[in-house]
């Protein structure tokens, strides 16, 4: 690790201004973050701890009866504060990483960093969620823009995600062993106008929808519905954990259990 | 029933209390005034010539106290390779130098040739980032088999990448090739033992000092072995005489193997000491574990199980290239020769066996022992041919073993193989094994397993493996540079307690909690009052450390040797006492009597009157109570086990799930059964590890894409079964004091091909036409294999 100087703002404004400084980073549970700089992979010369920003902190329901999480609020909390109203997003923030992980990490670190096979991304997209930042509104569609790579501007923190509740919801994990990040995460959600069907831990693009899928399943939402579909490995992660081809495959194994969860 | 804390005890770990309480000591725990930090620089390609490299950056850097290149190292020794292998042609084999920093070359991603000593662990970090190393990279050899083919070499002067061309038996070998030739069956499996990367919890880690005044040098360090690092150093590496450099071994998380051996580190930190004036410490980051640790296995071998059409064995014959990586670690060459081609009859009658191992380098670790070291590897590629011989002949594979093994009535047994197995009872090994896995009610679990789309399998397997490593005599002749005994001092203290120093080393084994009941139990008294010292060159007679499940079976016997000696000299004290003749004296828990009478003494005036030597017959005895034996054996010990596993196979994802597992193995007489109980499920965790989810895998420019836990898989709690044992009716060892064999190993070594053949049973039931699959199978290789089926 490198030195580094640490702020701790208790507002957005003072954490969006502390970030101004070119060489500030913003920190969130650190989940990621920390292990690199561990590696000396990164030089911050400040790190801006987001965690401590109440504003950013719980979850609620909204004005149009969506679920409301505070960008620094820790996947454990959604966890428990989800179970009833969204049991879809609970389900899958209680399952990332283990009760250390849980408990530090945080939605918004999660959707900033973007990894490929993380989970929280095919929630974001699975749920048509809507990203809200210290400047704009970002629908999920808009926001994923490839491996680690997202439509935030520079210094540009994400302070709530706005999740519409589906009818019914699962998200199927199958774990790298390793890491225990997705091999392949696949998130199923039925939405009275449709359904949306979001896949992490597969695609060299990161989370993506598979909007055959989600055609058929709007007409039939079974697994049955998903025969005679598949998945073009082009374009799949390749890896020590396994070939495009499988992780092709895995993506109709793991949305027609999403759909039996249901 | 054991005595409570006696023999066969089960009883509760001492050493447990402060490793579970914080309070253990590590040598990265220990922190010496004025200490300094070391942090190496290491190659970050695979194969390279060293153009130049430039500290004066780096040494302007702050607090950088020195920094040291090969250059410094050149008029030094060594690391040597422990045994020497001659060819089948008569050649010894190729011993490249290992140097303390790489000189010249670099040679596989990980290997140092700069180390910067400063201040603070930061200060060097800081400064070892601007040493400039100008590296030409040359093509990475990984591959064995193209090293072997191709014109580039891993070390310049050995134009053929091979460190020898090994047979054994070679007067066997046309024999053998005759015997497969007229055989009604031959079943060939061509498999892949995967190299594994050790992971023992605590990295390693290093802290010189020197004291100017009297010359001499203090080594801490994560070692199994202090006494055998205090003699590389002396004798090959740096020259420093024995008499100057104590070593010391303090609490050591772990080792495996891979921490018996010599590193350049621990030289580094020593001569750095002396040169900056101040300790010091080198602690190793996981990063720097996975890359230099020296790994385990990586076989690639072809073996041929000739039958009979009953199932009778004909022969067996092997051809495996192995990978001792980059530099010759210590026992190296031993690990894939003599504790694997020797293994090669297993538990078998076979009359015929024939191994061809050809070593090679790679741009890759160094390789060596690892839990099981040789044997896993010879028991894995026996007990697959075997399965898959069984399946061709449609013969079961409980009874094809039966058929073959040794039976009790033929110990002592000399296999085909040149081992001379002194006991063992393998029938009686697999009848408790059956009725613990209630096999016969095993296809009804089969269907409910199906009923739930999963497909269901049952491997068993049996081993045999030779641990104690002995004697001395035979592995002189078969070209060990060491001896294989061990020592123990045992010092009765006036006031009655004892002082135990043995030469084997306690890393996680329990030696503090079994030597005392062994010495407890001999001397009558409380095991309590018997303490253990151990990793200290300074305090101990003599030591050959602890691996190959040795620590028991030689130094415990070595310890049984000197409290003989202490009850005979006690008996003399004791008659002068009673005013008797020491052969009129029994000696029972813990009092000296009279025969005959009831007149006695205790043993703790007997110690007493040692170091009190009034009225004490002063020609006739010598005062003090302390006695040393040193114990080499007369031949391995031979554990052996039976074992079971069921899995089922997900078929839509590849996913195995251990169901269930069991372990019946044969240990000889058993010390502390809670602690052996401990020793099996831990190795067969790591069998478990290797069989399902650990990937060590070098990609073609020789980097380690396997370097962190994020993709190295170490086994869970939650991918593991609730794992059944029984160790409670061992055939004893008829060569050692104790009756006891070794349980170190046998759990790694018995679990990987009873994991795999579970696999295959269950693919097979599910109507998959896969025969084999390489180790790690991990879901996407079974998956694929299901689907090219």
């Amino acid at each position: 690790m490198y030195a580094f100087d640490i702020e701790r703002p208790s507002t957005i404004a003072d954490a969006v201004k502390a970030l101004s400084d070119e060489d500030a980073q913003a920190l969130g549970g650190g989940q990621t973050l920390i292990p690199t700089l561990k590696q000396r992979l990164a030089m911050p010369a400040t790190l801006v701890s987001l965690t401590g920003i109440g504003e950013m902190q719980g979850v609620c329901i909204g004005d149009n009866g969506e679920v409301c999480v505070g960008g620094a609020t820790n996947h454990a909390t959604v966890a428990a504060e989800t179970a009833s109203s969204y049991p879809g997003l609970s389900g899958l923030a209680g399952n990332i990483g283990d009760p250390a992980v849980r408990n530090r990490g945080t939605v918004g670190g999660s959707l900033a960093n973007n990894d490929p096979s993380a989970c929280y991304p095919a929630a974001a997209l699975g749920s048509g969620a809507t990203i809200i930042t210290n400047t704009r509104q970002i629908a999920a569609d808009d926001y994923f823009q490839g491996l680690f790579e997202t439509a935030l501007d520079e210094g540009e923190v994400i302070t709530e995600v706005r999740f519409p509740v589906p009818e019914a919801a699962h998200y199927e994990k199958f774990v790298q062993p390793a890491s225990r990040f997705a091999l392949v995460g696949v998130f199923v959600a039925k939405y009275a106008d449709g359904v949306r069907v979001a896949v992490t831990g597969a695609s060299e693009n990161g989370v993506f929808r598979w909007t055959e899928a989600e055609a058929a399943l709007a007409a039939d939402f079974s697994a049955g519905a998903l025969d005679g579909l598949s998945v073009p490995a082009d374009g799949m992660i390749s890896d020590l954990h396994g070939s495009s081809e499988y992780r092709a495959h895995l993506v109709k194994v793991m949305t027609g259990r999403a759909v039996a969860a249901c | 029933m054991p005595k409570d804390g006696g023999i066969g005890a089960s009883t509760t770990r001492r050493e447990d209390v402060r490793f579970l309480t914080g309070k253990g000591n590590y040598t990265a725990d220990i922190n010496t005034f004025g200490q300094a930090a070391a942090i190496f620089v290491r190659a970050t390609v695979a194969n390279g010539v060293i153009k130049s490299i430039d500290t004066s950056a780096a040494a302007e850097m702050p607090g950088v106290l020195a920094i040291f290149t090969g250059e410094d190292f050149v008029d030094v020794g060594g690391n040597p390779a422990g045994w020497l292998i001659n060819s089948r042609d008569g050649e010894p084999m190729k011993e490249p130098k290992r140097p303390v920093l790489a000189h010249g070359k670099v040679r596989h991603v990980g290997d140092a040739y700069a180390a910067v000593i400063a201040e603070t662990e930061q200060q060097a970090r800081d400064a070892a980032e601007e040493v400039i190393a100008d590296i030409e990279e040359l093509p990475a050899i990984i591959d064995m088999a193209a090293a072997l083919a191709g014109d580039a070499y891993v070390h310049d002067e050995i134009a053929t990448n091979q460190c020898f061309d090994w047979g054994w038996i070679e007067d066997n070998r046309a024999a053998t090739d005759e015997a497969i030739k007229n055989a009604p069956h031959v079943t060939t499996l061509e498999l892949v033992n995967n190299r594994l990367v050790p992971n023992a919890m605590e990295p390693r880690a290093s802290i010189g000092t020197y004291d100017a005044a009297g010359d001499s040098y203090l080594l801490q360090t994560t070692s199994q072995n202090p006494h055998l690092t205090r003699l590389l150093i002396s004798a090959f590496v740096m020259g420093i005489p024995e008499n100057k450099l104590t070593v010391i071994a303090p609490d050591v998380g772990g080792g495996f193997g891979s921490k018996i051996y010599h590193y350049g580190e621990e030289a580094l930190v020593l001569a750095a000491a002396k040169k900056v004036g101040r300790p010091v410490k080198w602690v190793a980051d996981r990063t720097e574990s996975f890359l230099t640790d020296a790994h385990g296995r990586d076989h690639v071998t072809k073996i041929e199980l000739a039958c009979e059409k009953d199932g009778t064995f004909i022969a067996f014959r092997t051809e495996t290239l192995a990978n001792v990586g980059a530099y010759l670690s210590n026992f190296s060459t031993a690990t894939p020769t003599f504790l694997h081609g020797t293994l090669m009859a297993g538990n078998y009658t076979v009359p015929n066996v024939y191994v061809n191992l050809k070593a090679v380098f790679t741009n890759t670790a160094p390789v060596d022992a690892y839990r099981g070291a040789g044997r896993p590897e010879a028991t894995y590629s026996i007990e697959r041919v075997i399965d898959m011989a069984a399946r061709e002949l449609g013969i079961d594979p409980v009874e094809i073993r039966r058929k073959n093994f040794i039976k009790p009535e033929q110990y002592p047994f000399g296999t085909a193989a040149g081992l001379e197995y002194d006991s063992g009872n393998y029938d009686a090994l697999m009848d408790k094994m059956e009725a613990m896995v209630d096999r016969k009610a095993f296809e009804e679990r089969r269907k409910q397993s199906e009923a739930n789309g999963k497909m269901r399998g049952l491997g068993i397997n049996a081993y045999v493996e030779a641990c104690g490593i002995a004697p001395s005599n035979l592995v002189g002749v078969l070209g060990s540079r060491v001896g294989l005994y061990d020592a123990a001092t045992v010092r009765v203290n006036a006031t009655g307690n004892l002082s135990v120093m043995v030469g084997a080393h306690s890393h996680g084994q329990g030696h503090e909690t079994v030597f005392p009941q062994i010495v407890g139990e001999m001397l009558g008294i409380d095991p309590q009052s018997v303490d253990i010292v151990h990793g200290d060159t300074s305090k101990i007679p003599f030591g050959m450390g602890t691996y190959g499940s040795r620590s028991l079976a030689v130094c415990g016997s070595a310890v049984v040797r000197a409290t003989e000696k202490i009850i005979a000299k006690a008996k003399k004290i004791a008659a002068h006492m009673l005013e008797a003749a020491a052969d009129d004296l029994d000696f029972t828990d813990g009092q000296f009597t009279v025969k005959g009478t009831d007149k006695s003494v205790g043993f703790g005036d007997v110690a007493l009157k040692a170091y009190i030597p009034h009225e004490f017959p002063i020609e006739d005895i010598e005062p003090g109570l302390e006695e040393t034996a040193f114990y080499d054996p007369a031949n391995f010990t031979y554990p052996s086990g039976a074992y079971a596993c069921e899995v089922e196979v997900d078929p839509d994802t590849g996913k195995v799930t251990i169901e269930r597992f069991t372990a019946c193995d044969d240990f000889g007489n058993v010390m502390n059964p809670m602690i052996v109980s401990g020793q099996v499920q831990g190795g067969v965790v790591q069998g478990i590890g290797q069989a399902l989810l650990e990937n060590t895998t070098y990609n073609a420019d020789g980097q380690l894409l396997s370097a962190s836990y994020m993709d190295y898989v170490m086994p869970r709690a939650d991918d593991l079964p609730f794992i059944a044992v029984d160790h409670s009716d061992g055939t004893p060892c008829t060569h050692n004091p104790l009756g006891a064999k070794g349980c170190g190993e046998g759990g790694a070594i018995g679990s990987p091909p009873t994991v795999v053949n579970a696999v295959i049973d269950a693919l097979q039931s599910g109507g998959k036409n896969v025969t084999h699959i390489d180790m790690p199978l991990t879901p996407a290789r079974v998956w694929a294999a299901m689907n090219n089926a």
